[in-house]
């Protein structure tokens, strides 16, 4: 049973990615990647669901180049 | 190394009995390798009344410097063996660690915070202090023959035993063993002999060991340091050791050169600057790099392994020796018992089975620690550090750091363990080692529970109000009555195991619980101490 949420969850979807991206706005590539790290433990934390975050690694792979 | 260390001990070479004659001498028990884990294996064994032929290829101790870190458990198994108490007189006990980024302290962490143990959560101690207690240890024991300077060759298997052949100073001998225990370390040269394969991976980055006599007031801790302004880049860690020695373990990359890196004035160089203004001796320098693998199976017929000859694991959570010595004892009571009948053969498979359990628990840390410390690439280095920078901020990330996650004893997911009927709270579980909790004897003197059990299998019952004057446990078993034999000092026993009137815990020989019900049932009793010995 999937648990994580991929439905649109901020009322106002535009204003949530403004905030991110003006967290990386002026910021290297390296300063950027090293922010996203730090936020990536945050918001991991916050999740607190080891099956939840296994499926956003998931998804993210899915979508993503590397793999 | 110029400034070597001198404390080095010494043992003779003798002929044995089984060099004379030209007939092959068979005996029930050879042990091969007499470091910590071989020596406790013999001890455990001997003193179970099993005679053990002990063979080492050296003929002294000391000439490296290895484990420092001797945990509460081995303490435990040790004191069971006779030499504990020694061992914890002449270490240095610690339980706080600290972790540092940089030069900022990021937190601390206390191992035993709990009261009413024996044994303390961890004390340092040179390794080499400890083997020469175990052999001080084996040498009262008739029961061991313990063989310097003889080194096995050659190994055959045989349908009931090990066939070896051994090189000594007089030239080589046969020798048989109904059961052979394979202790001779990482460079096993049964497990070679044998063709056995080794998985798991290694690491690249290379550490340089240290250990310096200094007189100097830091602190009885364990100290850690990812990046410190001393050692830039790289992680660091301190420990005290006895004698005013000092070990200090320097992360020093994949490409340092192992060769060079060990030049006193190189070495020098280094440490000056952890240690300025403090004026040190180096004792002892090396270069390691470290390996996190195991045997697919410890247990080939009559050829059993143990310790680093079964398994290895970087020493960030000290988990090399430690698990070694918890090997022995946990297959001493059953290859005592397959040897006089009274356990079925399966047991020595559940040796196989607990023991590998223990391996991949002890793998599986030793090899995140590892990860943590030294990451495999710069994207997982940006991870980490993105850890370490949101530490001093969130307790979350304090969490999440790894500098070793110290040895705790595995809890067997085990056949030999009867599955509770009844509900029990406390932290006593099914397939682990005991809680200790402080008691008080008849005569009115101290104790604690480990230190108390009789080394069989035990059976501690709960009084009740004068109903255990008529019980009588199954053949095989000591009854211990918490109330008449021993009574609840401070009533941690009754909280560490949940303990009611009436309550009843099957012991294992190796201080493990097997069983326990709320109530006394003999038939229950007597199955759960026949699936114990897998008969
Ligand atoms: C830097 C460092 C720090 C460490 N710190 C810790 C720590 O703090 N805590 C901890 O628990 N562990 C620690 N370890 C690991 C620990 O030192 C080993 O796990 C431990 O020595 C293994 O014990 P053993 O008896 O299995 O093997 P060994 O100690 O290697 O003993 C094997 C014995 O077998 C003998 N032998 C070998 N081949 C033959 C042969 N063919 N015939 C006869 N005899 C033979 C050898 O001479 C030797 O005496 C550390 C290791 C290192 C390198």
């Amino acid at each position: 049973m999937p648990k994580l949420v991929t439905a649109s969850r901020f009322s106002d979807p535009d204003a949530a990615y403004l905030a991110l991206v003006q967290a990386r706005r002026n910021l290297t590539e390296t300063q950027a990647a090293e922010f996203d790290s730090r936020l990536v433990l945050i918001l991991a934390n916050h999740i607190g669901d080891l099956g939840v975050l296994q499926e956003a690694i998931a998804l993210a792979k899915s979508a993503g180049q590397e793999n | 190394m110029s400034e070597a260390r001198k404390t080095i001990y010494r043992y003779d070479y003798r002929r044995s009995r089984d060099q004379k004659g030209a007939a092959v001498a068979r005996r029930p028990v050879v042990v091969v390798g007499a470091g910590p884990v071989g020596l406790t294996a013999a001890i455990d064994l001997a003193q179970r009344g099993v005679p053990v032929v002990l063979l080492d290829d050296a003929d002294r101790i000391g000439e490296g410097s290895r484990g420092i870190c001797w945990s509460k458990r081995t303490l435990e198994i040790l004191d069971r063996l006779g030499v504990g108490e020694r061992l914890v007189r002449r270490g240095v006990t610690w339980k706080v660690g600290k972790v540092f980024s940089g030069d900022e302290l990021l937190f601390s962490f206390d191992l035993l915070p709990e009261a009413g143990h024996k044994m303390p959560a961890f004390i340092n101690l040179q390794q080499y202090y400890l083997e020469k207690a175990l052999v001080d240890r084996a040498l009262e024991f008739e029961l061991i023959d313990l063989r310097w300077k003889n080194r096995v060759v050659s190994v055959d298997q045989l349908n009931d035993g090990a066939r070896l052949t051994v090189e000594t100073p007089d030239g080589p001998y046969r020798l048989d063993a109904n059961w052979l225990i394979a202790a001779d370390g990482a460079r096993s040269t049964i497990r070679g002999l044998l063709g056995l394969e080794f998985s798991g991976v290694t690491f690249e980055d290379k550490f340089l060991i240290a250990d310096v006599h200094m007189a100097a007031d830091f602190p009885t801790e364990r100290r850690f340091w990812f990046a410190p302004s001393f050692h830039s880049g790289q992680s660091a860690l301190m420990h005290r050791q006895p004698d005013d020695v000092w070990r200090i373990d320097l992360q020093l990359g994949p490409d340092a050169d192992a060769r060079a890196e060990q030049e006193p004035d190189r070495v020098r160089a280094r440490l000056d600057k952890v240690l300025k203004p403090h004026v040190y001796e180096l004792e002892w320098v090396s270069i390691y790099t470290f390996n996190c693998r195991r045997l697919d199976r410890f247990v080939h017929g009559r050829v059993i392994f143990v310790g680093d000859a079964a398994h290895q694991v970087s020493p960030f959570g000290a988990r090399g020796a430690n698990s070694g010595i918890q090997d022995s004892e946990n297959l001493a009571w059953k290859l005592a018992a397959v040897l006089n009948g009274e356990g079925g053969a399966a047991l020595i498979e559940s040796y196989d089975l607990e023991r590998i359990q223990a391996a991949d628990e002890n793998i599986g840390h030793s090899t995140r620690s590892t990860d943590f410390m030294s990451p495999h690439s710069g994207a997982e280095r940006r991870l980490r550090d993105a850890v370490l920078a949101l530490a001093p901020k969130a307790e979350f990330a304090r969490r999440m750091i790894n500098s070793g996650r110290l040895s705790l004893p595995k809890v067997y997911d085990t056949p030999l363990s009867t599955p509770d009927e009844d509900v029990f709270a406390g932290t006593a579980k099914l397939g682990a080692p005991l809680p200790d909790a402080p008691l008080i004897r008849r005569d009115g003197t101290e104790t604690h529970l480990v230190e108390s059990l009789s080394g069989g299998f035990e059976l501690i019952y709960v009084g009740d109000a004068g109903r255990e004057a008529r019980l009588c446990a199954p053949h095989g078993i000591k009854l211990t009555v918490v109330g008449e034999d021993l009574q609840d000092r401070e009533g941690l026993f009754a909280s560490r195991f949940d303990a009611t009137p009436g309550t009843a815990y099957l012991v294992r020989p190796d201080q493990h619980l097997c069983a326990r019900w709320r109530g006394f049932n003999a038939a229950a009793i007597a199955r759960a101490h026949m699936r114990a010995l897998q008969r």
